[in-house]
């Protein structure tokens, strides 16, 4: 039935999508490695990539690849690599009794309405769009054009504030990254003070690998 | 015929549905942020769907940003878990319960 409704091309792309983004999605949540779950993400998104191939969003899907898959999947193992949480299992315990059952309660009744929604619902669809002046929406490499467009002009003021959030995300990571040490070079520091703050034994503990960890934040 | 909108939004609402039960079962917080992006991405799909549905740039537009807005939430987000972490030695969640009333 489906293949005389629809091309099979289009069907087999589908199903390779929901295949590809179902897998991975549940290996990240299901994984006890956090590798693992980070290796399943990568995988979920080359689903969601595709998924954008198939609806003519050329430019999203390669995108989707370089920013999701190289820099955000990556920062993730970086950080479970130096944090070295890929092989520290914590004993499963389940602090909030029921909290699974209605976890997943609450999902089920939450999809429910939303498929219900989204099967049910006529969406207004036609060339009636806001962005593009009433233009269709154009398939294949027309699209980057289109999308350029509409960046540089219709949601310029969008575009100039994602460069300061960028500007804010890296000092901010900076500053939570690296340590707040006494500078030992300006003043003595006061014996009295070690026992509040609370970096000092680490420091006075493990002073070699301190600055080694120093040096892999900054770089 | 291509394939109707409504079964990619179904499966961009399976979808959303992992994630959540994700953040709310899971205790590691890298874990969980892991499914916030999986959240995120459901909704890009979403967006992306409704692009082509409609005809309009617009959702190809704000799936953009909101990879930018996810990029600079992973910077810091994982910067606030690196942080933690020397505190703590641990990146369970339930742990952190100095804030409670």
């Amino acid at each position: 039935m489906l293949a005389t409704t629809y091309a099979f091309t289009d069907v087999l792309v589908f199903a390779c999508t929901a295949l590809l983004i179902l897998v991975g999605a549940i290996g990240v949540i299901a994984m006890k490695n956090p590798v693992h779950s980070a290796l399943s993400l990568i995988l979920c998104l080359f689903g969601v990539a595709l998924a954008f191939l198939a609806q003519q969003a050329d430019f999203l899907a390669a995108a989707e690849i370089i920013v999701y898959a190289g820099a955000i999947v990556v920062l993730f193992l970086f950080v479970i690599m130096f944090l070295g949480v890929d092989k520290s299992q914590h004993p499963h315990v389940e602090p909030l009794i029921g909290q699974r059952w209605l976890a997943a309660l609450g999902v089920v009744i939450t999809m429910a309405g939303l498929i219900t929604l989204m099967v049910s619902s006529h969406w207004v669809s036609g060339v009636m769009s806001v962005s593009t002046g009433g233009v269709a929406l154009a398939g294949g490499a027309g699209n980057i054009t289109q999308l350029g467009d509409s960046v540089f002009t219709t949601y310029l003021l969008a575009f100039e504030a994602t460069a300061g959030l960028l500007i804010i995300a890296v000092v901010g990571a900076v500053l939570l990254a690296r340590r707040d040490r006494p500078a030992e070079d300006d003043e003595p520091r006061d014996e009295g003070d070690q026992g509040t703050d609370p970096w000092r034994s680490l420091d006075d503990a493990d002073d070699n690998q301190d600055v080694d960890d120093n040096q892999e934040v900054s770089s | 015929m291509t394939i109707p909108a409504a079964w990619y939004l179904v499966l961009a609402a399976v979808l959303f549905g992992i994630g959540v039960f994700g953040v709310l079962t899971r205790r590691s917080a890298l874990i969980m942020f892991m499914c916030i992006e999986l959240m995120l991405n459901a909704v890009n799909l979403t967006f992306v769907t409704f692009a082509r549905s409609m005809s309009d740039i617009g959702g190809q537009t704000t799936v953009f940003f909101v990879m930018v807005v996810a990029a600079a939430e992973v910077t810091v987000g994982l910067g606030i878990v690196v942080a933690i972490f020397r505190r703590r030695s641990s990146t369970s969640v339930d742990e952190l319960s100095e804030l409670q009333g």
